[in-house]
């Protein structure tokens, strides 16, 4: 039986169709999740997509935090479930304190949507398992609120306990805190990035297929062991 | 009505590029003076019941400022 993976779709959201797709070659089957279900309909793992959320109204994030799938997904993070928030997806994880940290204004007052490479920095989490430690990757960045800041204390601590997931190589592009780009959760399991992944599945469409493992990944963390 | 002003500013240590931007076009229009700005954000809230302003922070906590890189203050309107 194929993993179902949920994808949730806000007022808003933009690449939701993107994330589906992803899922679907990765192998799994994809699941359409609306903000207002109060139900995950039994997914194994759910993604919640870039876009603009509620129109990013008070803050990127901020509102999404609150609809009731969102209640459903914090429920059941608890017991296990792997999240990925990409773009606003890893700003709503924040906003829910299911991340630490915040994404703000991008240093340069642009937004940014462009070829990148990233750095894949842990490879013991849910969504990454499938990179090689240190591997650098090419992915699409489109964001206009993507620095990533947190206080010093946090950022050591994630230091610390390998939590930062990716890291922009070479150049910052948005004024990150320690090149961050994407963060994941002391468990392994709920990881956010800025970039997206999920438009990097197949080179006739992005850069590169660099983003696929990212979805292949999260089935062999799913797997039985 | 009975209303509160909750006035949300980024903190210090954050960067604001919007503030940044907005510097700038005050040196153009002719405001060489002008240092710098930083921008916040103002919400009047209006209460159908009393409510204490301890309790218009926990809303302010919760949803208007996101503490990690915003400070606030509640006022009485």
């Amino acid at each position: 039986m194929t993993a179902r993976i949920g994808v949730v779709t806000f007022p808003g959201s933009l690449d939701d169709r993107d994330a589906r797709r992803a899922v679907a070659r990765a192998g799994a089957t994809p699941v359409q999740l609306w903000h207002d279900d109060a139900s995950l309909h039994g997914v194994d793992a759910v993604v919640l997509p870039g876009g603009f959320s509620y129109g990013d109204y008070l803050r990127c994030g901020a509102i999404a935090r609150f609809a009731p799938v969102m209640g459903e997904i914090i429920g059941a993070v608890g017991s296990g479930l792997p999240v990925l928030g990409i773009c606003n997806g890893f700003q709503i994880l924040c906003e829910a304190h299911l991340l630490p940290g915040a994404l703000t204004r991008n240093v340069a007052r642009r937004f940014i949507s462009r070829d990148i490479r990233i750095r894949i920095e842990t490879v013991t989490s849910a969504w990454t398992c499938g990179y090689e430690a240190g591997q650098e990757i090419t992915v699409v960045l489109k964001s206009g609120e993507g620095a990533y800041a947190a206080d010093a204390a946090t950022l050591a601590e994630l230091e610390a306990r390998g939590q930062i997931l990716c890291r922009y190589a070479g150049s910052n592009p948005n004024g990150s805190a320690g090149d961050i780009a994407g963060v994941v959760s002391s468990t392994g399991t709920v990881a956010g990035l800025m970039p997206h992944p999920e438009h990097a599945i197949d080179a006739l469409t992005g850069p590169s297929a660099d983003g696929l493992p990212f979805f292949t990944s999260v089935l062999r963390a799913l797997a039985p062991a | 009505m009975p209303s509160f002003v909750v006035n949300v500013m980024l903190k210090p240590e954050i960067h604001d590029p919007q503030g940044d931007a907005i510097a700038s076009a005050c040196h153009r229009l002719g405001f060489p003076q002008v240092a710098s700005v930083r921008q916040g954000k103002r919400f009047v809230i209006e209460v159908s019941e009393p409510a204490s302003e301890q309790r218009i922070a926990e809303l302010a906590a919760e949803l208007l400022a996101n503490p990690v890189i915003e400070e606030f203050s509640v006022h009485p309107a």
